[in-house]
């Protein structure tokens, strides 16, 4: 299976996906070119946001792209791509249906007979070694074990293209790897008649680990940066070099390079230009981080290194080196974080200290310099949730403006800036003079 | 393979094909059958004219016929809510004013309903069944709101990737429904089935003797020969007729609710095992039968010709296109249509508005004030004692599993059935009627304070129990700081809910006729009530209108707050 024959499977062609209308639009993903051939396992690599489910969405014909075009074989796609299947993240088993009924279930719908459909159901799970267990209910399995009826239910309904939606990352370190090799397995045994696998992952290991073609995404909006061809022989080796050398290519493509600051801070919302999301990081984590790197010999990690140190996945660990950069506690060069002076005064200040650095970082950046303008000139200084919420959805949309002001909020009321009352829903500037009664 | 060798033989059940299961069912199903025969035989010869026997042989019959129009009511309501839910879920612009208007209609006093169903019905059918159905759709109304919120509430909240699962497995709407849906809002369904039940015991109790003016509808049934029983005062046929109503109860609840919450506990979304399940013995014998099984096998190409029938009439549901198309005619011609109704509606509602004498409204406005001080009266009263038992049965899992089954039985007997009785006792006393009508709404409201207690004291967390046993919270302070916020959300559902409750049973509850004589005190369901016996049209829509905007508005503006404020800072997550 590892010789791509030049049969074209998918192909898109300058795929947008927008949110919203008029001032409230928001595009999700941009003119993203993308092809699979026959015999290619693809990776779909990026931070949370980018998009990189939407684009898998549009693949199957879950989703229809609001630009661009979708073919499969040469023909536009319409509707659900009955040639494809997916598993996914959270296994999407119906819970009041045993494993035999979960993985017959999906034969039944495409019209086959209750006995051709059980026996094959039967099959299928005993080949991803659930024998025994075809009367047991999803709540009776362990994560691993419910998302080999996953596999075997996608495996049902004989697809061309299978897709994995971040298939292993609500499982347990040990079940996750298990199943990774054995997807492999299935993949390079070809007997089933799978052509070609699209995973989406945040996992950049797993991403080198097991597929021919990595694509790297990037957010705000969604598009591909990068193309990374993986043509180590299977079975991988985790420990040789070469493998290493693929993991830290791709941590510094996502990770990028620390840029100038007026292009790193972007402009204030509601202002023309990019205005500069803020990283979802919390406080405490981000301190967390600078003091672990602090206490490295050289204040500098790689990336790659950094996340088996911590034990974070991708998700939790780009916000943290984001929010460094972007307070300029760190600068990020070829896939490894390097602490600024800044940022080891701050590992080693008292908590008063800290609090101080943070509230100088803080005023620096556009989307804080806002905020308090807007408390100082506002009738007691003082401002409604809403209305800051509102205010923000012009550059946001609704669910990440609520995020953003959540972690503003956060950021905010760690550095003093300002104090927030949950029962009024009020942002105070700190200082003012407090109402008595 | 093992599977192969496994497969190819067909399985023999496991069960032998009769058990002694099947003989207990045969005896139940023959004895019930044999009931029924000697019920239609024991049926006195006048129930079809208005007169009501009050002899204890006739009760059996009343019995069945009551739950004939129950049955044919919820037949009605379940129909109706899943439609009304499939649309109001799965189509956002229908979505945005079919929710609303759910949240108005039911608010209006079901008892308003029945003199325009009833007369509207009786212009074009015969006497006989447009009574019927009046009190079919009487019920109807008091059963089908709450249902209706749950299924739309279960559709709406199916998780993302079940649907796209079902989607990309290209499941037909008929798969779709009986695979994801049903099964999802199943429980939520199961368990506002109950309460509905219990709500249309209620108004059947009011609905099936009704005075129209110088008409007087009746139906033969239980609720019938209740009151026919007070108005005679005889206390004995009052007693029998309780009993009767109690025993219905108690057979549905064993032979039809415990045994489908039993089998319904397998569609729990959660996917951990539950400590206790809920039982049932009638469910045990059902699973434990053989024939059932055949019974199954009978129906399944049933199944199938609704699969494929659906599945040829409705395509599969188109994927999700990110900009909303353009409207469609249809929907503009049906907003349309409704608007002018509503116009229509509107200017003719006026025109009898406009006969109110401004005396009339300043009495109907007094009114509202004063049923507004019933109803909080009544829900002081409950929570006084609901509170302390809801929690104590809440907090000792040993005397809920004795209380809670009899609470549920002794809730579900509808305090209209009871209310003669109050009356009797009362009427003589000062004030009596005021105080019976407080005594009809607390019956009727009470129930669903104290189950909401019971389940927000069990949510409790048991680590915030032992911290506060650590800090040695006691008494008062145990009170403030712990159970009583933790309960605080439970307390705010169950306070609307009741609310709504009094409101409605405040038309039953302050103007009784007794001994043929009425009684009414200054309240607007009085007025309601002596408007409809009075023919009294203008009135009655004043009166029914006022009240709809005095509930609409204490909803929008007290109890939609405190939900609020419940869900945002009272809520253990």
């Amino acid at each position: 299976m590892s010789t791509a024959s030049d049969r074209l499977l998918v192909e898109l062609r300058g795929v947008t996906q927008r949110y919203g209308r008029g001032a409230r639009q928001f595009t999700a993903i941009e003119n993203i070119d993308l092809t699979i051939r026959e015999g290619e396992f693809v990776a779909l690599l990026g931070p949370s946001g980018c998009g990189k489910s939407t684009l898998l969405r549009i693949i199957t014909g879950l989703n229809q792209p609001s630009d661009g075009s979708v073919h499969y074989r040469g023909a536009p796609l319409r509707g659900v791509n009955p040639h494809a299947t997916i598993v996914f993240q959270s296994f999407a088993l119906f819970p009041w249906l045993t494993v035999e009924e979960n993985v017959a279930v999906a034969m039944r719908a495409r019209g086959q007979a209750v006995e051709q459909a059980r026996h094959r159901a039967v099959e299928l799970i005993d080949m991803v070694g659930l024998d025994g267990f075809e009367q047991a209910y999803p709540r009776e399995l362990s994560g691993g074990m419910r998302q080999k009826v996953g596999i075997a239910r996608a495996m049902a309904v004989d697809p061309e293209l299978l897709c994995l939606d971040e298939p292993f990352s609500a499982l347990d370190v040990l079940s996750a790897e298990t199943l990774r090799g054995e997807v492999l397995e299935l993949w390079t045994g070809g007997q089933l008649q799978i052509r070609a696998v699209l995973m989406v992952s945040h996992n950049i290991e797993e991403a080198v680990f097991m597929a021919d073609r990595i694509l790297v995404m990037d957010k705000g909006p969604g598009r591909i940066v990068a193309e990374v061809p993986v043509t180590l022989p299977h079975p991988r080796d985790r420990k040789s070099e070469a493998f290493a050398m693929l993991v830290n290519r791709v941590y510094a493509l996502l990770m990028g390079q620390t840029q100038p600051e007026e292009i790193e801070f972007g402009t204030e919302p509601g202002q023309a230009g990019q205005t500069r999301a803020l990283p979802l990081a919390p406080v405490t984590a981000l301190a967390g981080l600078l003091e672990h790197t602090n206490a490295t010999p050289e204040e500098r990690d790689e990336i790659a290194q950094l996340r088996e140190d911590l034990g974070l996945d991708l998700d939790q660990l780009l916000p943290l080196v984001e929010a460094a950069e972007l307070l300029g506690f760190a600068r990020v060069a070829n896939g490894a974080m390097i602490l600024s002076p800044l940022g080891e005064a701050f590992a080693e200040a008292s908590i008063l200290a800290r609090k101080e650095i943070f509230a100088t970082r803080l005023r620096r950046l556009p989307f804080f310099r806002w905020m308090l303008r807007m408390l100082a000139v506002a009738d007691d200084q003082s401002l409604r949730w809403e209305v800051l919420l509102t205010a923000l959805e012009r550059d946001f949309p609704p669910a990440e403006a609520e995020r953003q002001l959540d972690i503003a909020s956060e950021w905010g009321r760690y550095a003093e800036l300002f104090a927030y009352d949950d029962a009024e829903g009020r942002f105070f500037l700190e200082g003012r003079p407090v109402a008595q009664g | 393979m093992a599977a192969t060798r496994r497969v190819f033989t067909p399985a023999p059940s496991p069960r032998p094909q009769f058990t002694g299961a099947d003989a207990l069912i045969f005896l139940i199903v023959a004895g019930l059958l044999a009931l029924g025969v000697w019920l239609a035989q024991a049926a006195p010869a006048e129930v079809r004219g208005p007169a009501i026997s009050l002899a204890p042989t006739a009760l059996p019959f009343y019995a069945l016929l009551s739950m004939g129009r129950m049955a044919a009511a919820y037949a009605l309501s379940l129909l109706f809510t899943l439609v009304y839910g499939y649309v109001a879920a799965y189509n956002p612009r229908a979505e945005r004013w079919l929710m609303p208007l759910l949240d108005v209609l039911q608010s209006v006093p079901i008892l308003s309903f029945l003199p325009v169903v009833l007369l509207s019905l009786s212009a074009v059918l015969p006497e006989a069944i447009a009574v019927e159905i009046a009190a079919i759709v009487l019920i109807f109304t008091s059963q089908v709101w709450n249902m209706t919120f749950a299924w739309y509430q279960s559709l709406s909240t199916i998780p993302g990737e079940l649907r796209e699962a079902s989607s990309i497995f290209r499941f037909s709407r008929w798969r779709r429904l009986t695979t994801l849906e049903l099964p999802f809002g199943g429980l939520s369904l199961i368990w506002n089935s109950m309460m509905s039940w219990a709500g249309g015991w209620f108004f059947l109790m009011a609905a099936e003797i009704f005075t129209l003016g110088d008409r007087d509808f009746r139906l033969p049934g239980l609720g019938a020969y209740l009151q026919t029983a007070a108005n005679a005062e005889d206390l004995a046929a009052i007693g029998w007729g309780i009993l009767t109503l109690v025993l219905v109860i108690v057979i549905l609840d064993q032979l039809v609710w415990r045994p489908l919450l039993a089998w319904a506990d397998r569609f729990k979304l959660e996917l951990t095992e539950s400590d206790a399940p809920p039982q049932s013995w009638f469910y045990n014998l059902l699973t434990r039968a053989a024939f059932l099984e055949q019974i199954g096998r009978l129906f399944a190409p049933l199944g199938r010709a609704a699969d494929a029938l659906t599945t040829r009439l409705l395509p599969p549901p188109r994927p999700a296109a990110a900009p909303a198309s353009g409207s469609s005619p249809l929907g503009w011609l049906a907003l349309l249509a409704f608007a002018a109704a509503a116009l229509a509606g509107a200017l003719l509602g006026g025109r009898l508005l406009l006969q109110v004498p401004p005396a009339q409204w300043l009495t109907i406005g007094l009114g509202v004030g004063t049923t507004l001080l019933r109803v909080a009266a009544a829900l002081v009263i409950a929570l006084l004692w609901t509170v302390p038992v809801g929690v104590y049965i809440g907090t000792h899992p040993r005397a809920a599993a004795v209380l809670q089954p009899l609470v549920q039985i002794v809730a579900s007997i509808p305090a209209t059935a009871l209310f003669p009785v109050l009356v009797l006792a009362l009427l003589a006393a000062p004030g009596g009627l005021n105080l019976a009508a407080v005594l009809l709404m607390l019956l009727g409201t009470q129930w669903y304070l104290l189950f909401n207690i019971i389940a927000g004291a069990a949510a409790i967390p048991q680590d915030l129990r032992y911290t506060s046993e650590l800090l040695q919270l006691k008494g008062w302070a145990r009170w403030r700081t712990l159970i009583l916020p933790a309960l605080f959300p439970y307390l705010i559902t169950g306070m609307i809910t009741a609310s709504g409750g009094a409101w409605n049973a405040s038309i039953v509850a302050e103007y009784v006729v007794f001994g043929g004589q009425s009684y009414q005190t200054l309240g607007v369901g009085a007025q309601i009530t002596a408007a409809t016996a009075a023919g009294d049209y203008p009135g009655l829509l004043a009166a029914t209108l006022t009240m709809v905007a005095a509930v609409v508005a204490i909803n929008r503006l007290i109890w939609r707050r405190l939900y609020r404020l419940a869900e945002s800072t009272y809520r253990m997550e």
